[in-house]
């Protein structure tokens, strides 16, 4: 095919993160200096977020190797907005890094770059591309502040662990390319259809395995409290979004497109272990007393609940998947705001133990009342966006009759309060004699401040009135090719 | 548009609350005083506006049921609506939460030192949410407002709460409360999805409102699920007897004003939930469930009762007794006949009053006296002015002595549901015996018996006096002349008794099915 104007068009998110990550590499090699790359950074994710307006009229439009359909551009959204405020957020806690401050940006754009492609990739080639794009730079950024140990432990875990993952993910794709001869979904679909046969099975069950690492799921979590705690703020808040984001777009589309993971027995572990996933990351939760570590197993019951929606797979669940992103989204980016912005700046290991925040809210009630937010959103409290999702995976459990699952879902939920309400009580009881960590006086009015503001109004905003959300969400998934 | 003010009103004056605090200490008591007066005296000026007599039997179209509604589109996707309504039922709860938050507030006056704005901005939520949960007959809308409500009350009890006897904290009451009520919560949210998937499936469209959902043709088995998760949701709140492991724990832990609240009004948005969801929606598998109900009522009566009898700390007796007499409630309701009905709203008002004004009195205790514990305390008679005085006529309410409404509640329920059930009515009956000894214990261990010491305490100073004034008069007037009240919610009583019944008729002559 001939590329014409129209897909250039349609690539333009990717094309201009790309670029600005070569603008901003040029520029750290010219001259290096803190606010300009974070500027820059800003400027160009905000012209691909707002190209996508241009990209809705050409799309939906499909390229041998990438679609872009409605959820492609809906990942693009989510990620570009969660790379923004981890830029944003980033600038504020590397401000008084001692070493080079400045490849912290190119990671980020890299790794964002890495997430459109990911879930736009209609081919496995694009998809291995794009997953390995998104975990590389992730190695260098969870490594960054590499003089802290546990920094650089959270680089090399992740980096280990992840080759591991990307090896059972690459011995999958061989076995679905050596039973049916082909690399792109389509054609891999087509090549199922008759019957995904012993390899068939076996190689959609290895990718299961090998995305299941990055998106945390049990038994492949192991990595996550130890990276989550240990890489860097605004790291740890780009894992937890946006490179999750995009890992569960492409699984969703995977699941939705090739019949092989439709296989009636690949649907129970996936089941099992979405009741499994829920369940452990929510009792394992119950103990930390790290709020990036608990945010982390936190993270890892929340995608057991988004792991309903695969694994029913049809009728409400591309809507309910969406939804929830969203939500969980926003809220986790709110969590890690406040923590980011706690430790900011940078002076050592973040302010993550629970210890750092008791009493908070009679020193910074605005900043308490972002992390309050947060937390009932996560633990699914009316009036916050998290509601609302925990209502769409319900809803989506009952209409499906998958009781187990709802079972779990409740359970998890009522164990998973407890540990949210520990982290809220302690911002509200009397403040201790020592020292604690503290955001700096004028926080509300710097551009990460503003940020993590206008994260908490959307989670109220989306609570109360989530219709302008559903009717976008319905928008996109109307756009598929 | 007045539906959307009475929620709104306690919403907006809590954020001035927590914003009047830099202005000083009274500022927020003020506001909070204000805004609760406001709402009472809304509610009141819709009694008196409104019609409430005896329906006229012919007309019952649904129309005239609402004396009042707003609805507005909320979530259009899943047919969700802001949907209020108010009836005689309502009108009297929102009533009743007007005053005793003024109450609250007032008995909070000198308790509460420590950030006394962010305190009254949690009361008010709390209040604001339980007005909600009164109005709103949109399942969603309700279940939203239901849980909300546990929030601000988490943080009442967290913050402001005693940590009190042997080790137990009051975090750990509050986190308590608030796990058992959002998981039974989550419960009640399966059954409604439960509710309007079949709906969707009968119609092809969602919708959350009560009277699109009453109409839902159910088979008997999954009737009696989605029937189990309304039920134990506010079977949790109200509490019934092996589901209420938090009650005990959270009053004896909470400040005053949160002890009011959730004894007066918490517990009645269960009995509530009961009497506007749970029977009519389902009314044949509430039909089959009553025995159960019933029986889980008797054991509510005597549990209650004889536990309350061998604590120690005051408040904590006080929450055993409201487990009692919630026992009695339960029972009216699931017996189903209008008196029984009539009297189930009746005993919910003047549990409330004589609760209320019981825990008030031991907030004042506790605050002369510094410790709620009763070995502690005795003789009391001559040492505190009017307080004794106040609690003998509270305790002689809260046994049910004829004169106060109490009494009539529970005859009333005693009396409707002998028809139905002669036999938990009969035994029932032997848990008055058991309240008359909890309630003289209380007095005579507190009040009589051999002094600790001379010195005489603080008596009632004027706010003390005539709140604990207003509180008895009620009691008295509602004892006396309990019409006032049965006028205004017998149609919306009759209605819930004549779905009741015509399941009952449904179950027992199936062919001819007359209601």
């Amino acid at each position: 095919m001939t590329l014409t104007l129209t897909h250039l068009v349609a690539l333009l998110p990717l094309i201009l993160v790309c670029v600005t990550a070569i603008v901003v590499m040029l520029g750290i090699a010219w001259r290096r200096h803190h606010s300009g790359t974070a500027f820059a950074t800003v400027v160009g994710l905000n012209l691909a977020l707002f190209s996508l307006l241009i990209v809705w009229q050409v799309a939906p439009l499909e390229t041998p190797l990438l679609a872009v359909d409605g959820l492609a551009m809906f990942a693009a959204v989510l990620i570009l907005v969660s790379s923004l405020a981890c830029a944003t957020l980033a600038h504020a806690y590397l401000e008084h890094y001692q070493g080079p401050r400045e490849e912290f940006y190119l990671l980020l754009l890299c790794a964002a770059a890495g997430g459109l492609v990911l879930s736009a990739s209609q081919h496995l080639a694009t998809l291995f591309f794009g997953l390995e794009l998104l975990s590389m730079p992730l190695y260098g950024m969870l490594a960054y502040t590499f003089h802290e140990r546990r920094s650089l432990e959270a680089g090399i875990k992740y980096l280990v662990l992840s080759a591991g993952g990307t090896a059972f993910l690459l011995f999958g794709m061989a076995l679905l390319y050596a039973q049916t001869g082909r690399l792109d979904l389509a054609g891999l679909s087509a090549g199922l259809v008759q019957g995904a046969g012993a390899w068939g099975v076996a190689g959609a069950g290895l990718m299961l395995v090998g995305l299941g690492f990055k998106l945390s799921v049990v038994p492949f979590h192991l990595w996550t409290p130890d990276v989550y705690e240990g890489g860097p703020g605004p790291a740890a808040m780009f894992l937890a979004s946006a490179s999750k984001v995009a890992v569960f777009v492409v699984l969703l589309r995977l699941v939705l497109s090739a019949p092989a993971f439709q296989d009636a027995w690949l649907h129970d572990v996936l089941a099992a272990l979405a009741l499994l996933t829920m369940l452990v990351g929510n009792l394992l939760a119950l103990t930390q007393s790290n709020l990036k570590r608990l945010l982390g197993y936190s993270s890892i019951a929340h995608f057991g609940y988004l792991l309903v929606a695969l694994v029913v797979s049809d009728g409400l669940a591309a809507e309910t998947g969406a939804v929830y992103l969203i939500t969980y989204l926003i809220t986790t980016l709110g969590a890690f705001g406040v923590v980011t912005l706690l430790s900011s700046p940078y002076g050592g290991s973040d302010a993550a133990g629970l210890h750092h925040y008791r009493g908070l809210f009679w020193r910074r009630p605005y900043l308490t009342a972002v992390l309050t937010v947060t937390m009932l959103s996560l633990a699914g409290i009316p009036f916050t966006a998290g509601f609302i999702g925990k209502f769409y995976i319900i809803a989506l459990g009952v209409e499906a009759g998958r009781w187990w699952l709802v079972g779990g879902i409740v359970v998890g939920s009522a164990i998973g309060l407890y540990y949210y309400l520990r982290v809220m009580v302690t911002l509200y009881l009397v403040e201790p004699g020592m020292q604690s960590r503290d955001a700096p006086h004028d926080w509300g009015i710097r551009a990460g401040g503003v940020v993590v503001l206008g994260l908490a109004l959307l989670v109220v905003l989306l609570g109360i009135y989530p219709a302008p959300m559903i009717d976008w969400v319905r928008a996109m998934g109307t756009l598929t090719s | 548009m007045t539906l959307v003010w009475l929620i709104l009103i306690p919403f907006i004056g809590g954020l001035l609350c927590w914003k009047a605090e830099r202005l000083g200490e009274m500022a927020p008591r003020w506001i909070a005083l204000g805004t609760m007066g406001l709402v009472l005296l809304i509610t009141l000026g819709l009694w008196f506006q409104g019609e409430y007599h005896l329906p006229d039997p012919t007309a019952s179209s649904e129309a005239a049921r609402w004396s009042m509604e707003w609805r507005a589109a909320w979530i259009p996707r899943f047919g969700i609506e802001v949907h209020l309504a108010l009836d005689g039922l309502s009108l009297v709860l929102i009533a009743l939460t007007g005053f005793l938050g003024v109450l609250a507030v007032l008995c909070s006056w000198n308790e509460i030192v420590r950030r006394v704005g962010f305190f009254h901005l949690n009361l008010l939520w709390i209040l604001g949410g339980v007005v909600g949960v009164f109005l709103a007959i949109d399942l969603f809308l309700f279940f939203f407002f239901w849980e909300m409500m546990l929030v601000p009350m988490y943080f009442l009890i967290a913050l402001w709460g005693h940590s009190g006897s042997e080790g137990k904290t009051r975090i750990t009451a509050a986190t308590k409360f608030f796990i058992y009520t959002q998981a039974s919560g989550l419960l009640m949210l399966v059954a409604i999805l439960g509710l309007v998937f079949v709906h969707h499936a009968n119609t092809g469209e969602y919708s959350f409102s009560y009277d699109d959902l009453r109409n839902t043709p159910l088979s008997d088995g999954l009737a009696m699920w989605l029937m189990l998760g309304f039920f134990i949701a506010f079977a949790v709140k109200l509490p019934v007897v092996p589901l209420h492991g938090w009650l005990p724990d959270a009053h004896a832990q909470a400040p005053t004003a949160g002890s009011v609240d959730l004894a007066g009004i918490l517990l009645k948005t269960a009995a509530y939930g009961m009497l506007r969801f749970a029977l009519p929606l389902f009314p044949e598998a509430s039909q089959a469930f009553a025995p159960v109900a019933m029986a889980l009522g008797l054991i509510g009566i005597f549990y209650g009762a004889v536990l309350a009898c061998g604590q120690h700390d005051v408040k904590r007796l006080i929450a055993y007794t409201s487990i009692s007499h919630m026992g009695f409630v339960l029972i009216g309701i699931y017996a189903g006949t209008e008196l029984a009905l009539q009297g189930v709203v009746m005993l919910m008002v003047a549990h409330a009053f004589s609760a209320a004004g019981l825990f008030i009195l031991s907030g004042q205790l506790y605050e002369r006296l510094h410790t709620r514990d009763m070995r502690e305390m005795g003789g009391l008679w001559g040492r505190l002015g009017s307080l004794p005085g106040f609690s003998l006529c509270f305790v002689a309410a809260s046994l049910g002595m004829p004169g106060t409404a109490n009494f009539v509640g529970e005859f009333m329920v005693l009396f409707g549901s002998f028809a139905v059930a002669p036999w938990v009515v009969a035994t029932a009956s032997a848990g008055l015996v058991l309240a008359a000894i909890y309630s003289l214990l209380l007095m005579q261990r507190v009040h009589f018996g051999p002094t600790q010491n001379d010195t005489p305490l603080a008596g009632l100073d004027r706010r003390e006096f005539f709140m604990m004034l207003g509180l008895l008069a009620l009691v008295l007037l509602f004892g006396l002349y309990p019409q006032l009240l049965l006028n205004t919610t017998d149609a919306a009583m009759l209605e819930v008794q004549r779905l009741f019944s015509a399941a009952d008729t449904l179950i027992t002559t199936l062919p001819t099915g007359v209601a």
